[in-house]
């Protein structure tokens, strides 16, 4: 018997590969702590360690199909949590506020019971028209616009969005059944993207593309991480998903560009509301919605470029 | 055996559940007593500051504590007398005092001679959502009574907004704490309180400037 039916059973193709990968990216967190140890810098310890837990949670949540809701209705919990945090919200809010909470386990429930139509518009439609009415029934009308605009957008950002990730989870891979491998691309390119966007940028520096917004960002670090990841995307793909290698090469060009993107709508968020980081919930990394803003773009547009392509 | 009964329940059922809907934002975590006796002083927004201050505690100091709670409030009915006591080992306190010989502070000093960690809330109500109230001079009382023994205040966040005073519905914010360091009595009343109000005021800031 083989590794990969030992593990999941029949048709598990992509398994190997999948777990290569998820080892390389342990393996990369394991010589992060050890680097922090060496060089004593408590910084990448704190760093390192923190991404031993991310891998090892997410490792636990993609094991089986099964399990991706559970694993990204809990982040979509911390993400919303910690956004109404940051928010100023009012007192009247409180009710339409607290439906998300339900929300969230209803949208992962049609993500579970694969129910496509309800998913893709539950929380755009039901939530989007439900919002509007529980404030109405607070009775406060002062700010009502802004409330109505911010909550429904909250939870788009971190319901709606980053539930494209376990639903990607669902869709089969010819041959396979089961999606690890989409999100396995998904994730580790979006991650490892915000890696060499910051990583050519300090190299090159020069001209910045917002600095308003985000003066970090430059036009060597977006041009040089996109290039960066359409070339590994182009090998990675075609391992784990049906893209070939020029298509892969596409799609990596494309996830830059939308982890990109998201990433300058958080930093704008942050900017408005007046803080560095957005929660402490990850030691060394900020909070949570710093480590998903790119996700809140990227996994919607994999997710229907993918479904519109293969499914 | 209603000791155990309470330590159970806080360590496997208020304390994961608190943590999981809350987080554990905590500052200063060190000065947080292990071990008894000591007075924790810490402001009052919401009924989630008691279950918050659980999650924060120490395992081991979790059997010692013992929340000071308005007596007119949780011990309206046997019922509520009995949970509360039973499963957060409150100490009730008489807001209204009843007799003029009658000590007030009799439940906490008890409880601190035998080497417990007693929670107070020196505002003495929940007051206004997410506003520092004035202090009050009970904890100075009970610290000149007992002058070895620690007062560690603490300042909490945002519990005053998942679960304000009146509403039933709970709405999970992110909870933020601050611990100073310990301090003893100074030998006056006046001049303790207001060191203890102008700590809980630096807390105050450092929570809200720790997020920005």
């Amino acid at each position: 018997m083989n590794l990969h039916q030992w593990i999941a059973g029949s048709s598990y193709n992509t398994l190997p590969h999948g777990f290569l990968v998820l080892g390389l990216m342990i393996g990369g967190a394991v010589v992060g702590m050890l680097a922090g140890l060496m060089l004593k810098s408590n910084e990448v310890l704190i760093r390192s360690r923190t991404w031993l837990l991310i891998i090892a949670l997410f490792s636990l949540g993609t094991w089986r199909p099964g399990f991706a809701p559970w694993l990204f209705g809990f982040i979509s919990f911390l993400a919303l949590r910690e956004f109404i945090t940051l928010l100023e919200t009012r007192p009247a809010d409180r009710g339409a506020l607290f439906w998300l909470f339900p929300a969230i386990i209803i949208q992962y429930f049609w993500v579970g019971m694969q129910w496509y139509g309800m998913f893709i518009i539950f929380i755009p439609v039901w939530l989007f028209l439900f919002i509007p009415l529980r404030l109405v029934i607070a009775e406060e009308t002062e700010g009502f616009i802004r409330s109505a605009g911010v909550i429904n957008w909250v939870a788009m950002m971190t319901i709606f969005s980053l539930s494209h990730v376990a639903y990607l989870m669902q869709l089969p891979v010819v041959d396979v059944g089961h999606g690890l491998g989409y999100v396995l691309s998904l994730v580790i390119m979006t991650a490892l993207n915000d890696v060499f966007q910051f990583i050519w940028g300090k190299l090159l520096g020069g001209p910045k593309i917002i600095p308003k917004v985000s003066p970090g960002k430059t036009w060597s670090g977006f041009l040089g991480g996109m290039g960066t990841s359409a070339l590994l995307a182009a090998f990675l793909l075609p391992l784990l998903t049906p893209y070939s290698h020029l298509a892969g090469a596409g799609v990596g060009a494309l996830l830059a560009c939308c982890g990109f993107i998201g990433d300058v709508v958080e930093s704008a968020v942050k900017r408005d509301i007046g803080v560095k980081d957005s929660g402490t919930s990850l030691p060394g990394h900020g909070g949570i919605l710093d480590r998903v803003d790119s996700l809140t773009y990227t996994a919607p547009v994999f997710f229907h470029l993918t479904w519109y392509l293969f499914h | 055996m209603k000791r155990l009964i309470r330590i159970i329940f806080l360590a496997c059922c208020v304390r994961p559940l608190v943590s999981l809907l809350l987080g554990r934002c905590i500052k200063g975590r060190e000065h947080l007593p292990v071990s008894g006796p000591a007075i924790i002083a810490a402001n009052h927004n919401s009924h989630l500051d008691i279950l918050y201050l659980i999650a924060l505690m120490p395992l081991k100091a979790l059997a010692l504590l013992r929340p000071v709670a308005a007596a007119d409030y949780f011990c309206s009915t046997p019922i509520t007398s009995w949970l509360s006591s039973t499963f957060l080992g409150i100490i009730p306190l008489e807001r209204k005092r009843s007799s003029f010989h009658a000590d007030p502070l009799a439940g906490p000093a008890a409880a601190l001679e035998q080497g417990e960690i007693v929670i107070i809330f020196p505002e003495g109500s929940r007051g206004k959502p997410e506003e520092l109230g004035q202090i009050k001079p009970g904890v100075a009382h009970l610290a000149k009574r007992f002058p070895a023994v620690p007062v560690v205040p603490i300042f909490m966040r945002n519990l005053g907004k998942s679960l304000p005073r009146g509403s039933f519905v709970l709405v999970p914010f992110c909870g933020k704490a601050a611990v100073a360091e310990p301090r003893c009595f100074s030998g006056d009343t006046k001049l303790f309180t207001a060191e203890l109000a102008a700590t809980m005021q630096q807390l105050e800031d450092q929570v809200d400037a720790a997020s920005s």
